[in-house]
């Protein structure tokens, strides 16, 4: 038994589980897991209907998706009151993303209304969903096929007792989607786990290219000058990953592929100093082209993380800036690998 | 209030106003803000906040609103190039961008 279902409730469709709002450690502890992205596949709510309190015919419904982080969100903000919960298949998909893939979409709205009886459990005809499911539904056609007519709540779980107390109104603020500070920093852990595959191989082939020297090859040599190159290509990697959206309104540029070489080059200038991007000013410019280009590449990824950024305007910077970005990495990389060879 | 802008003139929206009957559905979807209602007719007000998530399209019942709406994500748009499809983005299980 799931830790979150506190016994059944008897209704005209059949008993249906009933759910508690408080969160318990292990929901806690999900939550985090899911955030470093451990485990996130299996973070799931088996669709149907939940009830909250004692809810009845005239009872409100909140629609969401099986990603149970955010039914968890939803579950919370009910506490004390007497509603109901259709949970819809996204696949264990956030709200946003399935709405945007079509999977919280109109489709399965009306499949999930069908299949569970809901017509059959509430007389009043109003369902709730997140604002941010609107991508995927068309709530005229929902209505059209169901008779259920679709209320958009507020982007965030927690004004809903402010949009119930409105009378089913979201205010201008709870309507719309910033982006501040906290919540770009809970972004982070999932771009950084982004290269995951690439996170220990690449840094071996760099240790064991620190030890090609004019002479051949020398094992000391690796052993003793390869951290440097680790540490700068982790500086540029974190630089676009992690200080390109921590800063994104400081930095200048609206193209996050030129905020990224702006970060890449601010943490390179430390290095510079602290004498990790080597000797000679071939090896320098080396390692600023790949910092840059690495960090480049990262900060554009964070695209894909945003709340503004449109496909169109993602697709034009794209254009110019892979190729830039590729340029900027492989020349990089070959000219570093020549200093290997030429006395310095 | 402090609104974040990428690149201006790139977005794909567009209104019909003449089928517009002034219901403010778009108004009510919209996460950015960019619909206003002028002599009861939708206008644009913001284009260049829209991200093309297209709620506003789909959520109008008389079909005036017209955007291309995809995932504004390069990792997606790379996907999408890699497999030969539209751009996909594979934030998939779990990515915490919204609730
Ligand atoms: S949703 Fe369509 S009909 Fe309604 S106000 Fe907007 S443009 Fe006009
Ligand atoms: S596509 Fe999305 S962001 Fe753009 S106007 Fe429509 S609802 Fe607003």
């Amino acid at each position: 038994m799931t830790s979150y279902i506190h016994g059944e409730i008897e209704t005209p469709v059949g008993p249906l589980p009933r759910i508690a709002t408080k969160w318990t450690h292990l929901d806690r502890w999900g939550a985090l897991k899911t955030r470093w992205s451990v485990g996130r596949m299996k973070y799931r709510v088996r669709p149907g209907i939940y009830a909250v309190g004692n809810p009845d015919r005239d009872s409100r419904v909140f629609v969401t998706g099986n990603f149970k982080l955010s039914f968890d969100h939803l579950r919370r903000n009910l506490e004390g009151l007497n509603c109901w919960i259709l949970v819809i298949d996204t696949k264990g998909i956030n709200v946003w993303c399935a709405a945007g893939k079509g999977s919280f979409g109109t489709k399965e709205v009306v499949r999930r209304i069908r299949i569970h009886h809901l017509a059959q459990l509430v007389d009043q005809r109003k369902l709730i969903l997140p604002q941010l499911s609107a991508p995927g539904v068309s709530a005229h056609e929902v209505r059209k096929m169901t008779g259920f007519t679709v209320v958009y709540g507020p982007v965030l779980a927690r004004d809903i007792r402010a949009f119930l107390d409105a009378g089913l109104k979201a205010s201008d603020e709870m309507r719309q989607v910033n982006f501040p500070l906290f919540e770009r920093l809970k972004l982070i852990p999932v771009d950084i786990f982004y290269g995951k595959q690439y996170m220990l191989i690449v840094p071996l082939v760099f240790l064991a290219l620190s030890g090609l020297n004019p002479q051949g090859y020398s094992f000391d040599l690796a052993l003793n000058s390869g951290w440097k190159p680790v540490v700068n290509l982790f500086s540029g990697y974190l630089a676009g990953c992690a200080l390109t959206p921590a800063l994104l309104p400081w930095i200048p540029f609206r193209r996050f592929s030129i905020k990224g070489v702006v970060t890449g080059w601010f943490v390179a200038v430390p290095l510079l100093l602290a004498g990790t991007l080597g000797i000679s000013l071939m090896e320098k410019v080396s390692w600023f082209l790949m910092m840059g280009g690495l960090s480049s590449f990262m900060a554009m990824n964070f695209t894909g993380s945003t709340t503004f950024t449109s496909l169109s305007g993602v697709q034009k910077e794209m254009k110019t800036a892979l190729p830039a970005q590729i340029a900027m990495a492989s020349l990089g990389l070959a000219g570093w690998i020549i200093t290997r060879f030429i006395f310095i | 209030m402090n609104r974040f802008v990428y690149l201006t003139d790139v977005v794909t929206l567009e209104l019909d106003v003449t089928k517009c009957t002034g219901c403010r559905m778009c108004l009510v979807v919209c996460p950015h803000a960019v619909f206003g209602i002028e002599n009861k007719r939708a206008v644009i007000l913001n284009k260049d906040l829209c991200m093309e998530c297209g709620a506003c399209a789909k959520n109008c019942p008389e079909g005036a609103i017209n955007v291309k709406s995809g995932v504004g994500c390069a990792a997606g748009i790379i996907n999408g190039l890699l497999r030969g499809t539209e751009p996909t983005c594979d934030c998939g299980e779990g990515s915490s961008s919204c609730c």
